[in-house]
């Protein structure tokens, strides 16, 4: 397991790591933490002809807040992220998913950004932007763009980032009053893929939901939002029947795919039984 | 073939400088280039936690590192702890409590005990036990382990409340 | 921390039954450990290999020549490079009647049998070049229906793994005892089918091979992590056409084995055929994903067994039929039906039964060769047995500890021959069932249990008894014809200050084998441990023997130390009779000191040795300064030292999404007499996670074309320490009267039956939900079938 010939390159910003992709005549990759990228080419899963560490490009590391949300740079680490007091005040869900994230050695090389980018539909953070309702800013030759995070993910591994364009940050909109978040998932040994998570974000008023998102992770090829479950529960009373009537609903938003471990009906099962106990955990914090 | 390229990296204090092939891991440029073979190979994808190495003071995968990314950077390994008693204490209690037999994933669990013990007091057990949830050993059953590093834990709040 | 128990053997200045710390162990905690991977020799060429990516086709033709020209690329082998030098080796043994197996070579030459398959060998200078190079290779592959599922593969029309033994079944057996017909007849049966899911060894270090050819002399030097460096010793010299006095296996330090590094590997012979061939040392050590794809799997069984009881709950009869499937040849030198003849043989064997009747089915398969594996046949005749005592117990009433207590083999009918064949010295089964009950507050559990279940909390509580195969005669493998020793050789040298340095064919694994020895050697001769150097793993400086496996360890190299050091002792003695002129039997040793019988010191054996090895002028005449014993050591009286003991388990079953908390196990072991507590605690504890990684995690798993799909760190989840629980764990002692020593094996006692009483564990967690559960391992998809929610 040894990689494939590369060429190597580090940059110091944004614009020499947008001008280094585009002089590549070649495959160029960016590297941020290379937590994922590594085994893919350790594996020569994937074999590009140029990396580019942006690993210490200025500025694309660090979490801010400001009035429009918190700002977390691509490169922040996600031990960062999982010990950010700015991040346990205005982004809790990330707080709490970031646990969940690999092993202590992972979290302390690999990035938020990189694990958006690459958007493993396993991961964690997928499904807390998505929840969170944040946006990604994007670099591109065309300078700054930002794109929601609902019109993020594409499809297994693709997202709106296109060739040569590089994540920088996320913006996570400031938590609203009531606001009410939840992160958990059934993965078989700790540190594992999950075989199903889910990101909740909700402002609830005396047990009543005015707002909620819920991200699932593994349940398709892209993290997904269950809207039907999300609009059985707007306006409602959170309690037993809302509960299980969302459940219910979770079948018109997901269909898994199974695999030779787990399922379809299983995985489905499982996303059901995971929403239930996370509205319930909603419920008790309510209280 | 690509170009080889210069890193200078501080391993164990001093600091080495080398040509390397872009592709080199970290693990293989510390045990094929430096002859520090403490560092095991176990899985080259960043699971098994055999290749541990402690980067600027934190534990991180050197099967998930190329070596190109260590350039200006501090790496310390099981010989250079070993050689600088920084861990001497967790050793004693991992040889004491017999924590390990074939001691292949020894150096790693070594080091992420010592991140896991950084911060001070005395974790739970379950906490120990999650520390060490990227850690794969075969042989222990993992039991001696959080027992060593408990003692180890429980001593040092000791010496630190004795020395207040 | 739990406490460490001493051996009631102990006495004072005594070191056998002390909880010693192991001397090797320090090195390895400063990372000073040198396994074979970590030694680079002068002129040495790295080895990867081009494998087949389908798992089962007919050979074409292969190009070489631009992988040949590739930069740093030395060589490149196929088939017939290695056919031309290697004589082929067959995995069967006379004692096994009517095996079959296909002969083998290092890399393919006509079909290829499983999607891993070496067909050609890269040797370049270094290993990224040498997998940029297999990237050059093309091969042609004519792909065949593969042979995966065991019952396609018996039907008549099945394609055929090895066409010249005319059928995909290479071995059958049935054994046969009483008449389980009539024992059957009227009685109260209870039955199931049990799955084992196969699964393999994940050593932390991969396998790895040195081989290095000296063409001036005709020298071949292997270092090779593995547990029986003279087997590999033999198997060089022989299918090499090398003489056994120009071999020299070394096995430096070895991390982790578990009984898949004593099977022959393709990728072994071919890198000691690349060093003959290039006169260059190669090295090879497998990366993980090819460690999946080549180590010996396990495991692997499909089990219908049911038991016939009468209405008091006495077992009457047990019938079984296992069929397992082995991959496509067995393996070598051990074969691979091994693991299904100790399955049919130790099935029932705790309990007292005179009906019995057990048919085996071994099968060929396009998937990787499948052997022996810590606890080999253990787990599953575990799980089988222990299941049906608790469908049993429930059909008739009885609690799982009193059945059990009801039908075990007594202390009065010791020895004990079971149906199936084997011979029981004496085992503890009652005492260990009662220390457990003891141990594990059962009342209590069952209490909380009963309380637990009202708030819908479901924890289940499971015991299973396992016998224990240990210290092996050549009844095992030697009968059969193959060059396998049941036997451990041992010298001892007195070195000139008085120390002693002991050379012993055992191999150190982790386990703690040099340090027991130590303990042995300095307890038996009479001086410190730390003055003991115990030197394993290297055929040109150990005696011949058979190393470590099977839980021989203890048991026979510990006898052979025993036995040499008294050797030794007695010649120390002679020669110190001679100097101080009084009768050898009036003195003694104790800490290095020669005593007489009023305990005075009479002269140091530091003194004595200086004496024989530099001025032996000053000796008495006659006496020859010979400080130097050798001992070898067979067993010989019953053909296995069976051991016994009980594992409980306490679990809580998630019933909404199937996921189980393994809250706690307890095990109570009898392994003879006890040379090292803490050595076999620890023993104990592994083994046991080992289990439990079958019971709810380990499982290789195949597609319908034979393809792994799970070969890799990240999907196969073998235990780690969140999921495992704490362990507690007690002794009995019954020594063996077969050895002086008395020591029995443990290696195998945490795997043997972690798994099984897990299995009766969750479905004493799943009886109110009339559910039940026969497959390891229990996943949570399994679980949740089993309670019909999915």
């Amino acid at each position: 397991m040894k990689a494939r010939t590369f060429s190597f390159r580090r940059v110091t910003s944004v614009e020499e790591a947008l001008a280094a992709f585009a002089s590549c005549e070649g495959e160029a990759r960016f590297l941020a933490g290379g937590q994922s990228l590594l085994p893919a080419l350790n594996l020569r899963l994937d074999a590009p002809d140029l990396l580019i560490d942006i690993s210490r490009v200025e500025g694309m590391r660090g979490v801010s807040v400001s009035s429009s949300g918190l700002r977390i740079g691509a490169l922040t680490r996600h031990v960062e992220v999982l010990r950010s007091p700015l991040v346990a005040e205005h982004a809790s869900l990330l707080s709490r998913a970031a646990p969940f994230v690999a092993h202590p050695a992972i979290r302390n090389l690999g990035t938020i950004g990189g694990s958006l980018a690459l958007a493993d539909p396993a991961a964690e953070f997928p499904t807390c932007i998505l929840a969170l309702n944040a946006s990604l800013e994007i670099a591109g030759a065309n300078g700054i763009r930002t794109v929601r995070a609902d019109d993020y993910f594409r499809a297994l591994y693709e997202t709106d980032i296109g060739p040569g364009e590089l994540l920088t940050a996320i913006l996570i909109p400031p938590p609203s009053h009531g606001q009410r978040v939840h992160f958990d998932e059934l993965a078989r040994r700790r540190g594992d893929y999950a075989i199903v998570g889910l990101a909740v974000n909700a402002v609830i008023h005396d047990s009543n939901v005015k707002e909620i998102r819920l991200a699932f992770s593994s349940v398709g090829p892209i993290p997904t939002r269950a809207k039907t479950a999300e609009a059985q529960l707007i306006g409602t009373f959170l309690g037993a029947e809302g509960i299980a009537s969302a459940q219910a609903a979770l079948a018109n938003d997901l269909s898994p795919d199974g695999t030779d471990e787990v399922s379809s009906e299983t995985r489905m099962h499982l996303a059901r039984v995971l929403l239930g106990r996370s509205l319930n955990a909603l419920l008790r914090e309510d209280k | 073939m690509s170009e080889q390229v210069s890193i200078t990296v501080k391993v164990n204090g001093s600091i080495v400088r080398r040509m390397v092939e872009p592709r080199l891991t970290l693990l293989d440029f510390l045990r094929r280039d430096l002859g520090l073979t403490g560092t095991h190979a176990g899985c080259e994808m960043g699971a098994c936690g055999a290749c541990l190495v402690s980067l600027e003071g934190r534990a991180v995968h050197s099967c998930l590192m190329l070596a190109v990314q260590a350039d200006d950077l501090s790496v310390e390994t099981i010989e250079g702890l070993s050689e600088n008693g920084s861990i001497a204490d967790l050793q004693a209690a991992f040889f004491e409590r017999n924590a390990l037999q074939c001691g292949y994933c020894t150096p790693g669990v070594l080091i992420t005990a010592r991140d896991c013990l950084s911060t001070g007091g005395v974790p739970s057990r379950d906490e120990i036990r999650d520390a060490l949830s990227g850690n794969y050993c075969r042989c222990t059953g993992y039991e001696a382990i959080v027992d060593a590093i408990e003692v180890v834990a429980r001593m040092r709040a000791a010496n630190a409340e004795g020395s207040k | 921390m739990t406490a460490i128990s001493d051996s009631p053997f102990r006495a004072a200045n005594q070191y056998i039954g002390k909880s010693l710390p192991r001397p090797g162990a320090k090195r390895l905690l400063a990372g000073r450990g040198r396994y074979t991977d970590d030694i680079v020799v002068p002129r040495m060429l790295y080895a990867a290999f081009w494998r087949s990516p389908f798992a089962h086709a007919r050979l074409g033709a292969i190009s070489i020549e631009a992988a040949a020209a590739m930069p740093g690329v030395h060589r490149v082998f196929i088939g017939a490079d290695f056919a031309a030098i290697c004589k082929p080796w067959v995995g069967t043994l006379s004692h096994f009647a009517g095996m079959k197996s296909a002969p083998q070579l290092p890399l393919a030459t006509e079909k290829v049998l499983w999607a891993g398959h070496p067909i050609a060998m890269v040797i370049a200078e270094t290993r990224a070049q040498a997998e940029d190079a297999l990237e050059a290779i093309e091969v042609e592959l004519d792909e065949l229906e593969p042979v995966v599922d065991i019952d396609a593969a018996q039907l008549p029309d099945s394609t055929l793994v090895y066409e010249e033994a005319g059928s995909n079944v290479i071995f059958r057996t049935r054994i046969e005892s009483g008449s389980t017909a009539s024992a059957f007849e009227d009685a109260e049966v209870v039955e199931a089918e049990f799955r084992f899911g196969r699964h393999t060894a994940v050593t932390m270090e991969l396998r790895s091979i040195l081989a290095d050819y000296d063409p001036s002399d005709g020298r071949l030097t292997v270092h090779q992590s593995t547990q029986t460096p003279y087997q590999f010793h033999d198997i060089y010299a022989r299918h090499f056409g090398l003489s056994e006095a120009h071999v020299r296996v070394v096995a430096p330090d070895v991390g982790g084995s578990f009984g898949m590094k004593l099977h022959l590997y393709h990728e072994d012979m071919a890198v000691v055929g690349a060093s003959i061939l290039t006169g260059r040392p190669v090295k090879f050590t497998a990366d993980r994903m090819e460690s999946f794809l080549t180590d010996i799997h396990a495991r692997d069984h499909r089990v219908r067994a049911r038991l016939a009881i009468s209405a008091d709950g006495m077992f009457r009869g047990i019938e079984v039929d296992d069929v397992t499937g082995v991959g496509p040849f067995s393996a070598y030198p051990r074969t691979s039906v091994v693991e299904g003849n100790q399955v049919v043989r130790l099935i029932g064997a705790a309990y007292r039964l005179k009906d019995y009747r057990a048919d085996l089915t071994v099968v060929a398969q396009n998937k990787t060769q499948m052997s022996q594996y810590r606890a080999v046949g253990h787990p599953i005749a575990c799980a089988v047995t222990e299941r049906l005592v608790d469908l049993a117990g429930a059909r008739v009433g009885l609690d799982p500890f009193e059945i059990r207590r009801r039908n075990y083999v007594t202390q009065d009918m010791y020895p004990h021959k079971t149906p199936s064949g084997y011979s029981f010295e004496r085992l503890s089964l009652e005492e260990c069932l009662d220390k457990l009950h003891e141990a594990m507050d059962y009342e209590a559990l069952r209490k909380d249990q009963a309380r637990l279940r009202e708030a819908g909390i479901h924890r289940g509580i499971g015991i299973a008894t396992y016998v224990e195969i240990t210290n092996p005669s050549p009844a095992f493998y030697g009968v059969g014809g193959a060059h396998i020793s049941a036997q451990d050789g041992c010298v001892l040298k007195v070195t000139s200050s008085g120390g002693i340095q002991c050379l012993i064919s055992l191999s150190e694994l982790g386990q703690g084998a040099e340090a027991i020895v130590g303990q042995i050697v300095a307890e038996g001769v009479g001086i410190n441990p730390n003055l003991v150097r115990v030197i394993t793993g290297d055929t040109d400086m150990t005696p011949v023997g058979g190393a470590t496996w099977a839980c021989r360890g203890a048991g026979i190299g510990g006898e052979t130390a025993l036995q040499a050091s008294k050797k030794l002792k007695g010649r120390i003695l002679e020669i110190a009779g001679a100097i101080l002129q009084c009768s050898p039997g009036k003195l003694d040793i104790s800490d290095g000191q020669i005593l007489d019988q009023g305990g005075n010191i009479r002269m140091s054996l530091g003194e004595l040795a200086n004496l024989a090895y530099f001025r032996s002028d000053l000796l008495p005449k006659g006496i020859q300064p010979e400080l130097t014993v050798a001992h070898h050591y067979a067993p010989s009286g019953y053909p296995f030292a069976f051991t016994n003991g009980i594992h409980g388990s306490l679990v809580e079953v998630d019933v909404e999404t199937g996921f189980v908390k393994i809250l706690k196990h307890w095990v109570i072991e009898d392994c003879g007499r006890i040379l090292n507590p803490l050595l076999v605690d620890e023993q104990i504890r592994g083994g046991v996670v080992q289990g439990l990684g079958a019971a709810f995690f380990e499982e290789c798993l195949y597609s319908k074309s034979g393809q792994l799909l799970n070969g890799s760190m990240a999907d196969y989840l073998v235990p780690m320490a969140c999921e495992m629980p704490d362990i507690v764990i007690g002794h009995v002692e019954t020594p063996t009267q077969d050895t002086e020593l008395g020591a029995k094996g443990c290696g195998e006692a945490g795997t043997a039956a972690a798994s099984g009483a897990a299995l009766n564990a969750v479905n004493d967690a799943l009886s109110p939900f009339k559910a039940s559960i026969t497959q390891l391992p229990m996943t949570p998809e399994r679980i949740l079938k089993a309670l019909r929610v999915v």
